[in-house]
């Protein structure tokens, strides 16, 4: 059996097309990742069957889903979906939601409606209606219900975009959660660069009805030809383990192929696997390693590539640090004072470093 | 008080009132779901046609079943190939043309409460695996449930309140299709002014207690999202 989505949609309506042709993973989070309009909702109800297009063709693991003459219509889709509204019945209770999609499935499992409850953690509002909820509490049971009726892809429409940044904080912990435990893909449609650059196994750069660009979080994310116009969220995701300790200064060091980093500690353990978010903005570049600067993280890197960046001011370069690409945003006048050029060996001075998870 | 005629009377009203209403939740609730849902250029037209009823004269609507389930009318000869019996003049007569009459009373509240649901619930149950029938009973019609009991009131009480139509298709026939509204005629034009009185005062109670049964059991327009 053929692993992973064949997704290939075309279809123009008066002031929107959509025209993508993607061959997504059959493991882990896909992040749909692109501005509003950038046709990325479109895409995913296509591939729920909620959005019917003239030209499609999707296979899902070797089972056609749509083509020129098949169409399985959305209740017959082996799908979870999750609406960026909750969207709960609110003629059912907590429990009566959780169940509805449970009963009409042969297939589900109650122990998948268990894991659910304990996953998210919603045990204590099983019997409540859906308006004695918090916006967050709501999502949560939207995430478990879509997770109950034993999904083999799941499909997460922007679930955090209608909660404010204290109820995103509350629910974050669960998807990264669901990260590590979930066996079936992950479709996760998002606008925010966190949320990507926490979740995301795999990313799709979506704008204007196209996809740009679809690949691993971390080659997409360092790569310079992208109009991902990420602006200030510009930077790249690092993949370590936590390599060490230092509990007096609290900081953990944590390695990856081309060096490592100190961070704050947070909580994890010597082994951990951990996800490093560098901002290109926090990269700085020198030619001599520096001991007397209040700088931490020094890399030695080559530089591979600069691009002018969007403001005259500004470049971006590309680094490599013994397989690890970095990104630093400088101005062009401290690359020209420095004559960098592909090829150059360089210390990136990393000035701040966030510990994802 | 009320005399024998009076209440034979009132009593063919309610009978006629609750089939018309039962008929019309059958009829009228695939009417309403489908202009609810629909995104055809027919919906304009066939609102339009259920909406008629509402600024046709009633003696108008009349006039034209009168001809067509009489004799000589398309569904005159059907009744008669049937069973041979014609509709105007026989209670049968008055129901059919009171579904029509009461159409609107039925379709609109529904089409308003079906199109208050939205798409989302429905796309919500598809996800979750239900066919769309299955959704719409299981989401639809329990969410739209308010607009059920505004739409059976109003359709009942449209019902009760009718008196040209049934002039035109139902004559004046006592204990057959004479309603409330035809017997409170009678007595005036008998000039039993007494009886009218009682009568009407029986309608008047009873449409105040619909209506207000109507807005005192509106829920809330608070609506979860």
């Amino acid at each position: 059996m053929e692993e992973g989505i064949e997704a290939c949609f075309r279809f123009d309506w008066p002031g929107f097309s959509l025209d993508v042709d993607l061959q997504l993973p059959g493991r882990g989070i896909t992040a749909l990742f692109g501005h509003s309009g950038s046709g990325k909702t479109t895409l995913l109800r296509a591939i729920a069957g909620l959005e019917r297009t003239a030209h499609g063709r999707l296979v899902f693991s070797g089972e056609i889903w749509q083509d020129q003459n098949r169409w399985v219509p959305t209740h017959k889709r082996p799908i979870g979906y999750v609406f960026q509204e909750a969207s709960l019945f609110p003629h059912l209770t907590v429990m009566g939601n959780l169940s509805y999609g449970m009963k009409r499935n042969a297939a589900a499992r109650s122990i998948n409606l268990e894991h659910a409850i304990e996953l998210l953690g919603i045990g204590h509002l099983l019997d409540r209606t859906p308006d004695r909820l918090s916006g967050g509490e709501r999502q949560r049971v939207g995430i478990a219900r879509a997770l109950a009726v034993s999904p083999r892809l799941l499909l997460m429409d922007e679930p955090l975009a209608a909660l404010d940044l204290k109820r995103r904080q509350e629910i974050l912990p669960y998807l990264e959660r669901l990260h590590g435990e979930l066996e079936i893909p992950l479709l996760y449609v998002s606008h925010s660069p966190d949320e990507v650059a926490r979740l995301a196994d795999h990313l799709v750069v979506m704008e204007e009805g196209r996809a740009l660009a679809s690949g691993t979080l971390v080659e997409i994310l360092s790569r310079l030809d992208l109009p991902i116009r990420l602006g200030e969220d510009t930077g790249v995701v690092v993949e370590a383990v936590v390599a060490e300790r230092d509990r007096m200064w609290h900081l953990v060091r944590v390695a990856f192929p081309g060096g490592s980093l100190w961070v704050r500690e947070q909580g994890s353990k010597v082994g951990d696997r951990v996800r490093v978010r560098v901002l290109a903005r926090d990269v700085s570049i020198a030619l001599e390693s520096h001991a007397d600067s209040s700088i931490v993280n020094t890399l030695p890197a080559t530089v591979s590539a600069i691009r002018d960046e969007s403001h005259p001011a500004l470049c971006l370069v590309r680094l490599e640090a013994g397989g690890t690409p970095l990104l630093a945003r400088l101005t062009r006048r401290s690359a020209s004072a420095l004559k960098l050029t592909p090829g150059c060996t360089v210390w990136a001075q990393i000035k701040a470093v966030a510990l994802l998870a | 008080m009320l005399t024998e005629n009076d209440w034979q009377a009132l009593w063919l009203t309610v009978r006629l009132a609750g089939i018309v209403t039962l008929i019309l939740l059958l009829i009228g609730t695939p009417i309403a779901w489908w202009l609810a849902r629909t995104k055809r250029r027919w919906k304009g037209a066939i609102g339009a046609v259920v909406a008629l009823p509402l600024v046709l004269p009633p003696s108008v609507l009349g006039f034209y079943l009168l001809l067509a389930m009489g004799p000589n009318g398309p569904v005159g000869k059907f009744t008669q190939m049937l069973g041979g019996t014609l509709l105007p003049f026989s209670f049968w007569g008055l129901v059919v043309a009171s579904v029509f009459y009461s159409l609107p009373f039925m379709v609109q509240p529904l089409q308003s409460a079906f199109e208050a649901v939205g798409d989302r619930p429905l796309e919500v149950a598809a996800t979750l695996r239900a066919s769309p029938l299955d959704a719409f009973f299981s989401v639809a019609v329990p969410l739209a449930a308010p607009g059920f009991l505004t739409a059976s009131i109003l359709t009942f009480a449209h019902t009760v309140g009718e008196f040209g139509v049934v002039l035109m298709i139902g004559g004046n026939l006592p204990g057959v299709t004479r309603v409330a509204s035809v017997q409170i005629y009678d007595h005036v034009e008998a000039l039993e002014y007494m009886q009218a009185h009682r009568l009407s005062a029986v309608m008047l109670v009873f449409s105040f207690f619909v209506l207000l049964a109507l807005y005192a059991w509106r829920p809330n327009p608070k609506k979860e999202r």
